[in-house]
């Protein structure tokens, strides 16, 4: 159990911090308080003293402060009856092993003892700026420190090539009776240094405190945290600096101190013996020490551990898959089938079920796949991807499946638009041909949720439906889960709260788009409301859902507010300058590709018409809803057109900067019946019930010329209304 | 059963209870049972006295009359009596507040050197939230802000109490939207004896709404000021490892056992009772030494920051005298029992009062004075000392039963306990709530009350709650309860707690169930539920949390408050027996089932104690799923 951990790292500390004074009060004595003391290569002095206590050690003077300090860290070992706390007292502890070990290590380099032969010493700030910016950001997963020796050599080298495999930095050390890691991989002539990722550090427990002062370092460089900034600086560790301590071997006491200190800095500790586990998280993110015995299943368990996340290479499909591939768009020549979009049924559907319903990994292809379709002609399409998780909610099933748009597009030959039952999904002649298959969409959603989403998500199954009868069937059924969600959000109002949400998802296609989210106004692919965004954001905090504090209020008719444009000005790339929500003439918001409907100016009729993605006809705008779309979208603002969700169409919030709804004159058949119960709402709350029937559609005219008399004649607002422009 | 069997759960007091008989003393116990049958009227809260058309009373078989002679009907009636026990429980704990906001003020004038500041980073942080500059003034003088501060919340007339800005943004938010929100501590306490005035306030809920206002006055005032200002003044708790129960007092020491609720005086005499001068005089008298050990919440006050020995709980304060080895009984304020007198008068014992506010006909009075204390202590234990000739050595009787347990818990020094000084945090408590290692967080205080099994209903409570997996803070006589049956002890980890409680006991070397202080240290469980909140994935008040509150054995009115704090703050409350309101339906109604749409908790009542751990592990069930956590790790499984 804890205690005995709590005990041994109590006790390391203090001989950690004997070995300390005795070295240091030696060093005095032949050296004189006035002597310089340095790390090589380092502007940070010894980066815990600089990053915790916010002291510049330069000489042995400076180091004896560090050290009186460390003492009051030092804590009485558990008793073996009614004890009193210690977790607290363990990590003190190990904070005090981490100071101390830094005094012996720079004392060392007085002494010219290090580096050790073999061995990198101390890792200057160059390795730091070149490797360090790739940890923190996430191109480098993280990193290990191994202390100790595998029990044969072969082993050393498996483990070490696991995480090599993986892109984790190692660094090798310590030993187990004189017997350390370094020597194994020597003697096995594995390469060895900064381009290998295989870094000796030291043979001795002590000078594992050059992987732990090299993170921290991390903290004040890119972090930029200040010196002395202690929780910052040891949080930064905890939440960016994906790091873990291997230990293989018995562990002595210098270990379990040293141990609590990387605990300190969110590192957890795992063991390949039979070492009591901490499992209660919340120093550490998840357990704090834990252990495996079974040498194949170490780095594995380490990963899930520290929850480093790791980049899938390779997806098992015949296609290359990249994020690279994301915008790429698959052309009518280059296609091979199409999906959904306005050439037949398809949807996407991701649906929270009991772990017990599914096995993960499972994937059905039920009706044709891809060799039965032929060439150039559209199939219907039904992706229900089941997933099953101890922290998985309901409330994340629309999150998952937005995600669809990604994880389908960043394959090599597939060309993924919009959402739910509006998706269209292209698939290339190359692809085909390269053995591309509607299982391995499957393959990819699988793969891409785990990889993502693995907080959340324990078990996914998929299953694909090409047959017409089972797409129609299923389709109508999450109708009613869609209108659960969508009303989820009704009833907010964009004043009871103060925070939107940015989403940034589509930034692939349109680099300079941002949608701002409000509780009054769904995102233009009517996919995300605003309960969205916010789930979103719980899952994924610095993802493409970020909280916008709406600040001051600039226009309460427009809705402007300060904070909304300082954001938007930032997720635009400086495109930007500002949004406001509820107009379409004053600085709209923009378009992305994905809405759902656009919005266009009607200048002559002193009115706005409707479209929706699945009307193919000719508009009064003089344009088809493609036509339209290409104009608009791209993330650029153009007053007078906007891309919309259906539901703002029914908006209190909808251009009431311009007159809201009465606004109106035209939209499509489909889309007022889709609507008909809220905008009957609507009209009814706007004191004209009859309202729904002055806005004309495509069977009275689909020309302004044509429209003109028609309103004249039903006497429509709009004509009498101030002048749009 | 013999009777002293069924009277306590407790080893020690049942041979005490049994000596009684023998001896044909008598002890809370007989009294209650020479009082049979008890006012069946005062029982369900219907008669009124409060004007001399009265006293009258509603039949409760809706024969009689219904109404009073004014017309009050029973539901005025009945929340009348209950918002007149919540202001006298409020004003018991404001008034202790008040004192030690008076002696601090006078520490920092200089006038009481007795006493010092002896947490000054807790001294900077109460001054932050009374929005007092800190920069650049020296202790004394920023005591004497705040203590002046703090004084003046009393008597506020408009406006917020501070320290409820302590609370979660949205539980403020909900008390300022009800109209709840304390003004001034003295003002809600006076307002309550305006409404029961007769013919003032009339309609039930409007006279419990503003119970719940004075009561908040006390928990998030009075009794929060009371606690903060001792910490700064006598120091910060921490955890520390002590004795408990009637075998700590000693055949061969002079015992002083110091009884009531103010830990000023008591705080000295634990010093004095080392004082050379009176240990050598005690050496004289053949003594071994001077053995002071506490009773009730001054056994607490004392034990959490000296881990000085405690005797007992309320029911044993005439058991100590009963053990013929007690010199002297100091006794400053509440719950000290009239008996006492009595029976000290059978034995050598002496009883001194020390507050104004508290005497006895005949009784010696030596009073404290803030200015003086050290000596008023020190003449205090020197009586004790001389008067040990007096003991006779063939009646002393002491039990042997002395248990250990670990105390000094307290809001803030959980972070330090959770994450050392430099990771300070409440993450890992969070983390384990969310995880289901810890089902929930259960407050179980209070009295005891001899209606109910002595300590009996707080063990099982209490065992219950551990053992599904519910960590436990405890305060007053119900703390020294538990700590007596072991359970404040680490090791009790090992033999009562669920797995996952286990597991994280073991992890950080805490036993399941905390003392966390004296019955004004329930302000310290206030604070720790907003801990919680603000540090995240438990909602956003207080009423989200998985938590409950019990009073298993409650019978002051102080309990009442206490308990209607904790509920207007959020938290499910159970009593123990029933509070006087069943007379009325209707405010029993509101009481039990309406406030929880209002404040978001309510009331039950359950006199089985396993029977209500049940209810308050079912509302942590019902508060995880709201939450959307499983209802505990092994719940599933």
């Amino acid at each position: 159990m804890s205690k005995i951990i709590a005990s041994a790292a109590i006790r390391g500390a203090k001989v950690i911090y004997k070995e300390a004074e005795g070295f240091l009060n030696k060093t005095i004595k032949e050296k004189g308080e006035a002597c310089e003391v340095k790390f090589p290569e380092t502007a940070f002095y010894f980066p815990f003293a600089y990053a915790l206590l916010g002291e510049e050690v330069k000489n042995l003077s400076d180091a004896k402060k560090v050290l009186d300090f460390s003492k009051t860290l030092l804590h009485e070992e558990p008793s073996d009856k009614i004890w009193l706390p210690y977790l607290g007292d363990t990590l003190d502890s190990g904070v005090a092993a981490l100071l101390c070990e830094e005094i012996i290590m720079a004392l060392r380099y007085l002494y010219n003892q290090e580096p050790q032969k073999d061995c990198n010493g101390f890792f200057s700030d160059t390795i730091l700026r070149t490797l360090g910016i790739q940890l923190v950001d996430g191109r480098m997963p993280g990193f290990a420190a191994i202390l100790g020796a595998a029990p044969d050599n072969k082993t050393a080298v498996y483990i070490v090539r696991e995480l090599q495999k993986r892109s984790i930095m190692t660094f090798v050390g310590s030993n187990v009776n004189g017997r350390s890691i370094i020597d194994q991989l020597l003697e096995e002539k594995v390469e060895m240094g900064w381009d290998t990722y295989i870094v000796p550090y030291g043979r001795d427990t002590i000078s594992g405190i050059y992987p732990l002062n090299w993170a921290i370092r991390g903290a004040l460089t890119f972090g930029g945290h200040k010196k002395g900034e202690a929780l910052k600086n040891l949080m930064y560790c905890k939440n960016r600096v994906f790091a873990f301590g291997m230990v293989l071997g018995e562990l002595d006491d210098i270990k379990y101190a040293t141990g609590a200190g990387a605990i300190n800095m969110g590192f957890p500790i795992i063991a390949d013996t039979n070492v009591p586990e901490i499992r209660p998280s919340g120093i550490c993110t998840y357990e704090h020490v834990i252990r495996e015995l079974d040498h194949k299943k170490i780095v594995p368990a380490a990963i899930e551990l520290r929850g480093i996340k790791l980049k899938i290479s390779e997806i098992p499909i015949p296609v290359s898959y990249s994020p690279a591939f994301e915008g790429e768009r698959v052309r009518r020549e280059q296609m091979f089938v199409q999906f959904g979009g306005k050439y037949s049924d398809a949807f996407e559907y991701v649906k929270m079920v009991d772990a017990e319903k599914i096995e993960d990994g499972k994937i059905e292809v039920i009706g044709p796949e891809i060799d039965d379709i032929k060439e150039g002609g559209a199939t219907p399409l039904g992706v229900v991807v089941e997933v099953s998780g101890r922290k998985m909610q309901k409330d994340f099933e629309p999150i998952l499946e937005r995600q669809i748009h990604s994880f389908l597009n960043e394959a090599m030959g597939i060309f993924h638009m919009g959402q739910r039952d509006m998706c269209w999904i292209r698939v290339s002649k190359d692809a085909k041909n390269k053995g591309l298959k509607l299982k391995h969409f499957g393959v990819i959603l699988h793969a891409r949720i785990h990889d993502v989403f693995s907080a959340i998500a324990d078990k996914v199954q998929v299953t694909i439906y090409t047959k017409q009868e089972d797409v129609k069937r299923i389709s109508e059924d999450i109708q009613k889960v869609y209108k659960e969600r969508d009303a989820r959000v009704a009833g907010m109002t964009d004043e009871s709260v103060d925070l939107f949400w940015t989403c940034t998802l589509c930034q692939s296609f349109a680099p300079n788009h941002v949608c701002i989210v409000k509780p009054e106004r769904i995102g233009l692919c009517g996919a995300y409301n605003w309960l969205d965004a916010k789930a979103s954001y719980e899952l994924n905090p610095t993802g493409p859902n970020q909280p916008v504090k709406k600040g001051e209020c600039l226009d309460p008719v427009k809705g402007e507010w300060a904070g909304v444009n300082e954001i938007v000005k930032q997720k635009s790339n400086h495109t930007l300058e500002r949004f406001c929500g509820y107009s379409i003439i004053d600085s709209p918001e923009t378009s992305c590709g994905c809405f759902e409907c656009v919005v266009a100016i009607l200048p002559e009729l002193n009115g706005f018409m409707i479209v929706n993605r699945e009307y193919t006809g000719i508009t009064p705008a003089g344009m088809t809803f493609s036509t339209l779309a290409g104009t608009i979208g791209g993330g650029q603002q153009t007053p007078g057109f906007m891309g919309i969700g259906r539901l703002y169409i029914v908006s209190k919030k909808f251009i009431s900067a311009e007159g809201g709804i009465k606004r109106i004159v035209w939209m499509t058949k489909e889309l007022k019946e889709s609507l008909t119960d809220k905008l009957k709402d609507r009209c009814k709350e706007l004191g004209d019930p009859d309202f729904i029937n002055k806005i004309a559609d495509e069977t009275i005219a689909t020309t302004t010329e044509e429209l003109l008399p028609y309103l004249e004649k039903i006497g429509h607002p709009a004509l009498t209304m101030e002048a749009v422009m | 059963m013999a009777k002293y069997l069924d009277r306590s759960a407790d080893k020690a007091s049942q041979q005490m209870i049994k000596q009684a008989e023998k001896d044909s003393v008598q002890l809370a116990w007989d009294r209650l049972e020479a009082m049979q049958p008890q006012c069946g009227f005062g029982e369900l809260g219907i008669c009124c006295k409060n004007c001399k058309m009265g006293p009258c009373r509603i039949d409760p078989f809706g024969e009689g009359a219904q109404v009073g002679v004014c017309g009050a009907n029973v539901d005025t009636i009945v929340a009348r009596n209950l918002l007149q026990h919540i202001a006298v429980g409020a004003a018991a704990h404001s008034d202790h507040g008040r004192d030690v906001a008076h002696t601090l003020s006078l520490v920092g004038n200089g006038h009481a050197h007795d006493y010092g500041i002896s947490d000054s980073i807790k001294l900077k942080e109460i001054a932050k939230i009374y929005e007092i500059k800190t920069e650049g003034k020296k202790d004394l003088e920023l005591a004497r802000e705040v203590a002046e501060k703090a004084l003046s919340e009393f008597g506020q007339q408009h406006g917020e109490l501070k320290f409820a800005s302590r609370a979660p943004e949205k539980r403020a938010e909900l008390w300022r939207k009800l109209g709840i929100m304390p003004r001034g501590i003295d003002r809600e306490i006076v307002e309550s004896l305006h409404r029961v005035h007769m013919g003032v306030d009339n309609d039930y809920k409007n006279i419990i709404m503003h119970g719940l206002r004075c009561s908040l006055g006390d928990g998030w005032g009075g009794s929060m000021i009371a606690t903060d200002l001792q910490d700064i003044m006598l120091g910060s708790p921490k955890p520390i490892r002590s004795k408990v129960n009637l075998g700590v007092l000693k055949e061969d020491h002079v015992n002083v056992v110091v009884h009531g609720h103010e830990p000023t005086l008591s705080e000295m005499a634990v010093k004095a009772s080392s004082d050379p001068e009176l240990l050598e005089l005690a050496k004289k008298q053949g003594a071994k030494g001077i053995n002071l050990v506490g009773m009730c919440c001054t056994a607490n006050e004392i034990l959490m920051r000296h881990g000085v020995h405690t005797a007992g709980n309320f029911l044993q304060q005439e058991l100590a005298i009963l053990t013929g080895s007690v010199e002297v009984m100091m006794v400053d304020v509440q719950c000290i029992m009239p008996a006492l007198t009595n029976l000290a008068s059978c034995f050598h014992t002496e009883v001194i009062t020390t507050s104004p506010k508290l005497k006895f006909p005949g009784v010696r009075h030596i009073e404290f004075k803030e200015e003086r204390a050290y000596e008023v202590a020190k003449s205090i234990i020197r009586r004790a000392v001389e008067n040990y000739k007096k003991r006779d050595k063939n009646r002393v009787n002491i039990p042997k039963e002395i248990m250990d347990l670990v105390a000094g818990f307290t809001a803030e020094q959980v972070k330090t306990i959770l994450g050392g000084r430099f990771r300070s945090t409440y993450r890992p408590l969070n983390d384990a709530i969310i995880s289901g290692r810890i089902r929930g967080i259960a407050g179980v205080v209070g009295c005891n009350n001899p209606k109910i099994k002595h300590d009996w209903a707080h063990i099982e409570m209490v065992k219950e709650l551990i053992k599904n997996d519910v960590i436990v803070l405890q305060t007053g006589c119900s703390a020294i309860a538990c700590a007596k049956a072991g359970l404040m002890t680490p090791e009790a980890a090992m033999e009562y707690a669920g797995p996952g409680l286990r597991e994280v006991c073991e992890t950080v070397g805490l036993p399941p169930v905390l003392h966390v202080g004296s019955c004004v240290d329930n302000a310290r469980i206030l604070i720790a539920a907003a801990e919680v909140v603000k540090e995240g994935g438990l909602g956003e008040d207080i009423s989200d949390l998985p938590a409950a509150g019990a009073a298993p054995e409650w019978m002051s009115q102080k309990a009442i408050s206490i308990g209607t704090y904790f509920m207007a703050s959020g938290v499910f409350t159970v009593f123990g027996g029933d509070p006087p309101v069943l007379g009325s339906k209707n405010v029993t109604d509101y009481l039990c089932n309406e406030l929880e749409g209002i404040v978001g908790a309510k009331f039950a009542f359950e006199e089985d104690p396993i029977k209500a751990a049940r209810m308050m592990i079912e509302h942590i069930d019902k508060k995880r799923a709201a939450l959307k956590l499983t209802p505990s790790m092994r719940a599933k499984v």
